[in-house]
């Protein structure tokens, strides 16, 4: 019988993936093991693990590429479904792989999962405070403009219902429209009167107009947000994405909360959270298609669009375009434009990739045209 | 002149050719506009002269001697009068006129800026990454210097008009001007701006003499009228020499410079068409007929273009193609090929002293008959082609050292291929099995990896022709191998349609299986004794369906899961599951549940899995075969047909299914009704509109389903269509929904029918109706038949699937290529790590465990926890 400690230290030592050893470990749980049966089934496990592992010389790349181009073909097109949360639109099937795939700066809906500490999180009241706070309000959220031609001036008649909700006072309306447009304001019960500086018709319009965005409270990008209570913690949703922004905010836990636009997480959070934000993205899409793809292809996908550490797109303007030879950049895009290029410059071609031996007719130096044999002489 | 190939490719460099190389590869500078003479013989220093290669059968090439089609052919020149710009590089001329001084040819920056510039672009240069940036500075910063910090010379503002003028401080600036300058640039300077001074000066930019491509490349056709059409590229030259002469005479005779620069600008327009066709701001050259002209880019350009049609992607010898038709009684690692293309294609097979009698075999076969053979190639290397009369001979002649072009036969190993070939399952390894009729067959379980099936799809068969491309397909791309997909470490190959039906009839609820039954379903997997008997009836033994099911799986074969026809109850019953969806085998022998498609299905197959995995590729494979003949004889025996009359529902049914929609439009009328009183609680988030709809959508969604519901029940579980979509082998309950109930809400993206006319889709409805059936709601089913407004709305839906189905194809085609494109160089190396082809790591180890996805089971809980079983059930025994 052996100490649960001493098998803890022994199959952390192993040569194994953290992952396999927490399973073993959990596994041999009050098992009462004897030595010899330790030893015995890390020898199984060290034998398995061996089998399982990827042979040498595998072209790696393009079975990933294969894995998951190929399910595009069953993927719908459909660009708007609701996920998860009914109420805000987020980019599924074939559109939003392509997105992600091409690093799009801005991604057609952007969104954010902001998770909270737990003393608000655990807090309905709380949670809906903090989902104030970050959705933007603007002036036209709180109540009716209209403008008067008769009497040239702009007034706005405030929803007492809607200021007390965002937790706001008709004052701070007035300070905020004054700072924004630079006219005075005057504030009557509910209701404010501005009129233009100049007594025009063009004037007065273009008044109402900016009076009407002015941007009161909140982040800008974020239109709206949403909360869901997801096993006893409430989690707010938001359509339009602002993550710098957003984990300033007192309440939200910032270890968690993230963003669906990859290039706005490599720049807040870095590039390994990038990649990590491009294996999530692309495995909840192809999940949501019902479509299995083992995460070791996507994590390949994410590896190559990251490993520069800047998030690089798959075409002509990323990892493509990029290529070490010229054949190959010619045989994929803009053939002229490379071949010209590179004769400025005297590229030379190493001819070490798949397509400039293919081009040139000699074998490709992947997988069995790598392997060299040499006889053993005695 | 002429070169020995290399045996092999280490580098290509590329660069620009200057005009004295030009003149160097040249075998003949061309003089004369004119093709051929009146006796159709190629002009000498004309375009066709014999020098430049031939493409006329008979002639000889004047250089190397050769014969056409053994002649590579041979560059020719034309001296260009005056230097002209080459389109391709105009952009960048005009960086490099706005950066270098207008008189002394300097770049304009500081002796120490450059310094510094260049140590950037050697650094970048070094670590294999892109200089543009750095070079783009350049570009801009000695943009900005007004005055040359060399000569002093004072910088003008230099205008760039496309697509090839350049105009200094209004006045233009001629080819020949821009010339000297840039001979004047210093090569330090060169390599500031991102050159390579060895390879590119830039006065060779703008050039003054023309290679002409050899004829081979542009070769003329013959017309049946004898007429001869030239190539595009051949008319391009023809103009581009019959300006450069009257160039030449207008220039000698002293022409008025207005003149000059007229004709100047002519030669341009025709040197920058022949390089590219396609240049914004120039008028493309024409064909007499209209047809804008295929100069050098044009070719190179594009799918069908040098690169990717003709460089990247090849036709090829040895291969075939015809329709494909099913056989379940082949292999699914066979390939029926018609006898007519077996003659056809061939093998070439050396004789050797063991094989001589059976490759005489062949021969006297002759091109006729099947096993036979087509050619002979003597040890000279002289190829002889098998007939009647020369049978004889060449067997008595034969000897060690010959080759013999074999007909295919069985058991040679051949590539399989259908369109497209999205991944590597689309491609694979067969055997041949040499069929008569004139379809290749295969096996309808490896239809899944190709994704064909037998309304006319046609598939390729290519030949491999040496030894090791045989042995590699065996090894790596035999069906065997390939029964387990890398995209989600699951079989890709198994059972469909009948074989899971029949599957799922033998083995679901107790069959009685006498003893002639049960050897003619067993017949085909060559098996020829049967286990104890369940039973006896009438003093006659019987046999259960599953006992004949467990027949094919290996012996030691355990497993314990959930079939497809699972409700997913709350609390599974296990064993004492009514429906018999909890499948126990231990084994090898099936001891509870039906088997259906989670156990032998395509995609989904529990069993093939782990067969795969424990038992090997050939076990696995057998138990495909053996499983689809099996599957087929049990539902030929026990029968399953489906006509119209299964969808028939009872009276009652169809009262309670028109009681739901009748309710469900009552509910939608509500809605409304709500919605104009604006009662209607709004969504949060949504405008009172999007809440209607989405409440609407909602309401009717919910009817179909309960009318769904209602036809599924009256249909009954024996019902043959309620079987085939349980058990997974064909259709959905949606479907059977659809027929039997109600088809349902037609959308167009995602939301319910409101195009057609103002504030209605049809004239058959109010304007502002807001109903179900007025947007698209389709009450009939398909056994009932549609109203005409329906059919209308029905069509609406279908016509939206299509232009997707259309639409997706394209966008996931061209997807597929950048994602190939971008990945296809990473390789697995021996230390786990991932690399591309310049040995940059992209991943320290594969997948982060070095797992390969298609053995991907391990690491998982079930695996773990498998090895402590048997090692602790060991345990048990020894004490």
């Amino acid at each position: 019988m052996i100490d649960s400690d001493v098998i803890n230290s022994r199959i952390r030592g192993l040569p194994l993936p953290l992952k396999i050893c927490e399973t073993l470990i959990s596994g041999l749980e009050n098992q009462e093991l004897t030595e010899d049966e330790l030893e015995k089934i890390i020898e199984l496990t060290l034998k398995r693990y061996k089998q399982s592992s990827i042979p040498p010389y595998e072209a790696a790349g393009v079975v990933s590429a294969q894995s998951i181009g190929e399910p595009g073909t069953q993927m719908t097109m459909r660009t708007f479904h609701y996920a998860g949360v009914a109420e805000i639109n987020v980019t599924l099937g074939l559109p939003r792989i392509i997105e992600l795939v091409d690093a799009r700066k801005n991604p057609s809906t952007p969104m954010l999962t902001i998770y909270l500490e737990k003393e608000y999180g655990n807090d309905r009241n709380k949670s809906r405070d903090i989902a104030w706070e970050i959705e933007s309000t603007i002036l036209y959220h709180l109540g009716d403009i209209t403008t008067d031609i008769s009497l040239m001036e702009i007034t706005v008649n405030l929803n007492p219902k809607a200021l007390e909700m965002r937790n706001m006072t008709a004052e701070d309306v007035v300070l905020k429209v004054e700072d924004v447009t630079g006219l005075p304001v005057e504030l009557n019960g509910y209701t404010l009167t501005t009129a233009p500086e100049e007594v025009s018709y063009r004037e007065l319009l273009q008044l109402a107009k900016k009076i009407r965005s002015v941007h009161l409270k909140g982040i800008k990008e974020i239109k709206r947000v949403v909360i869901r209570k997801e096993s006893d913690e409430y989690i707010l949703y938001t359509e339009g994405s602002a993550l710098k922004s957003v984990i300033e905010v007192d309440g939200v836990d910032a270890t968690r909360t993230r963003t669906n636009n990859i290039l706005e997480m490599a720049e807040v959070l870095g590039i390994e959270a990038a990649r990590q934000s491009i294996i999530d993205e692309i495995m909840a899409t192809l999940r949501e298609q019902g479509l299995t793809v083992d995460i070791r292809h996507v994590m390949l996908v994410a590896d190559i669009m990251t490993c520069d550490g800047e998030v690089k797109q798959i075409g002509r303007h990323g990892i493509s375009g990029e290529k070490a030879s010229v054949l190959a950049r010619a045989a994929f895009e803009v053939t002229v434009h490379h071949l010209l290029e590179s004769g400025i410059r005297g590229d030379i071609d190493e001819l070490g990739g798949v397509t400039e031996n293919v081009i040139v007719g000699q074998p490709v130096k992947l997988g069995t045209g790598n392997v060299r044999l040499i006889a053993k002489t005695t | 002149m002429i070169h020995s190939t290399p045996k092999r490719i280490g580098k290509i460099k590329f660069g620009l050719i200057s005009p004295k190389e030009f003149r160097k590869m040249s075998v003949t500078r061309i003089i004369t506009a004119d093709t051929y003479d009146d006796d159709g013989f190629p002009i000498d220093m004309g375009l066709m002269d014999t020098r430049l290669g031939v493409i006329d059968p008979g002639l000889r090439c004047k250089t190397c001697g050769q014969r056409a089609a053994e002649c590579p052919g041979h560059f020719g020149h034309i001296e260009l009068v005056a230097p002209v710009i080459h389109v391709g590089f105009a952009k960048l001329i005009r960086k490099i006129l706005r950066a270098v001084c207008r008189s002394c040819g300097s770049l304009l920056l500081n002796p120490l800026e450059k310094m510094r510039y260049l140590d950037d672009i050697y650094a970048k240069q070094k670590l294999g990454q892109p200089v543009e940036d750095v070079v783009n500075t350049v570009f801009k910063e000695a943009r900005k210097m007004k005055e040359c910090p060399y000569c002093g010379e004072h910088q003008l503002e230099i205008k760039f008009e496309k697509p090839t003028t350049y105009v200094e401080d209004k006045h233009k600036l001629m080819p020949a001007d821009i010339r000297d300058l840039f001979e004047k640039i210093s090569d330090k300077d060169m390599e500031v701006m991102g050159m390579d001074p060895k390879s590119a000066r830039p006065e060779w930019m703008l050039p003054t003499v023309l290679p002409v491509p050899p004829v081979t490349m542009r070769p003329s056709i013959t017309l049946e009228s004898g007429q001869r059409s030239e190539d595009d590229i051949t008319h391009k030259l023809v103009d581009i020499i019959r300006i450069n002469q009257r160039f030449n005479e207008n220039r000698e005779a002293g022409a008025p410079q207005l003149i000059i620069e007229d004709l100047w600008e002519l030669l341009q327009y025709h040197i920058t068409t022949f390089i590219d066709n396609t240049v914004s701001g120039v008028p493309p050259a024409r064909h007499r007929s209209g047809r804008p002209l295929k100069t050098l880019s044009q070719r190179l350009k594009g799918k069908e273009g040098r690169f990717r049609g003709s460089l990247s992607g090849k036709r090829v010898n040895f291969s075939a193609r015809t329709v494909i038709s099913p056989d379940p009684n082949i292999s699914i690692k066979e390939v029926g090929v018609p006898e007519e293309i077996a003659k056809e294609m061939t093998i070439t097979m050396n004789v050797t002293p063991r094989n001589i009698d059976e490759v005489k075999k062949y021969v006297s076969g002759g091109t006729q008959h099947h096993p036979g053979a087509n050619y002979v190639i003597r040890s000279d290397g002289h190829r002889i082609k098998i007939a009647d009369k020369n049978t004889e001979e060449l067997i008595t002649t034969m000897e060690v050292g010959w080759k013999v072009e074999r007909h295919l036969k069985d058991g040679d190993i051949v590539l399989f291929n259908r369109q497209p070939s999205l991944h590597r399952m689309s491609i694979m390894a067969h055997e041949v099995k040499v069929l008569p009729r004139k379809t290749f067959r295969l096996n309808p379980a490896v239809c899944p990896p190709y994704n064909a099936d037998f309304d006319g799809d046609e598939m390729n068969l290519h030949v491999l022709q040496t030894e090791e491309a045989r042995a590699e397909a065996k090894m790596l791309m035999h069906v065997d191998q390939n029964i387990i997909s890398p995209r989600f470490g699951g079989p890709i190959i198994g059972g469909i349609h009948d074989h899971i039906s029949g599957s799922y009839l033998l083995t679901n609820r107790d069959k009685k299986i006498h003893k002639a039954e049960a050897f003619e379903l067993l017949k085909k997997s060559n098996i020829g004794e049967l286990v104890e008997p369940a039973g006896y009836e009438k003093g006659k033994p019987y046999w259960t369906g599953r006992q004949i099911f467990s027949m094919i799986l290996p012996k030691g074969l355990s497993l314990k899961f959930k079939a497809e026809i699972c409700e997913h109850c709350d609390v599974c019953k296990k064993e004492k599951c009514e429906r018999e969806a909890y499948v126990i085998i231990e084994d090898g022998v099936v001891k509870h549940g039906s088997i259906d498609e989670k156990a032998v299905g395509a995609f989904k197959s529990l069993i093939l899995d782990k067969i795969y995995k424990e038992y090997g590729a050939e076990r696995a494979r057998k138990f495909v075969d053996d499983m689809t003949r099996l599957g087929i004889r049990a539902v030929m025996k026990i029968g399953l047909s489906f006509g119209i009359s299964d969808e028939d529902v009872p009276n009652d049914a169809i009262v309670q299914i028109d009681e739901v929609l009748h309710d469900a439009e009552e509910h939608v009328k509500k809605l409304i009704s709500a919605y104009n009183a604006g009662e209607l609680d709004q969504l949060p988030g949504r405008s009172i509109d999007e809440t209607l709809e989405m409440k609407i959508m909602q309401e009717l969604g919910t009817a179909r389903d309960n009318a769904g519901e209602i036809a599924g029940r009256h249909l009954g579980l024996t019902n043959s269509a309620v079987i085939m979509a349980q058990s997974g082998a064909r259709g959905s309950m949606l479907n059977l929904t659809q027929m039997a109930g109600c088809i349902g809400q037609q959308a167009v993206r995602g939301e319910r029918i409101q195009r057609g006319y103002n504030d209605r889709t049809l004239s058959h409805y109010v304007r502002g109706d807001r109903g179900a059936d007025a947007h698209g709601f389709v009450q009939s089913s398909y056994k009932k038949g549609l109203s005409p407004t329906e059919y209308f709305f029905h069509a609406i839906g279908g016509r939206e699937g299509l232009v997707d189905t259309a639409v997706r194809t394209s966008q996931s085609g061209y997807l597929q290529r950048r994602m190939v494109n971008a990945l296809q160089d990473l390789e697995v190396q021996y230390d786990e790590t991932v690399r591309d082809t310049r040995g940059m790591i992209v991943q320290f180890k594969y997948g982060e465990d070095g797992i390969d996805p298609m053995k991907g089971d391990f690491g998982t809980r079930e695996s773990i926890a498998r090895i402590i079983d048997t090692v602790l059930t060991a345990r048990g025994k020894n004490d």
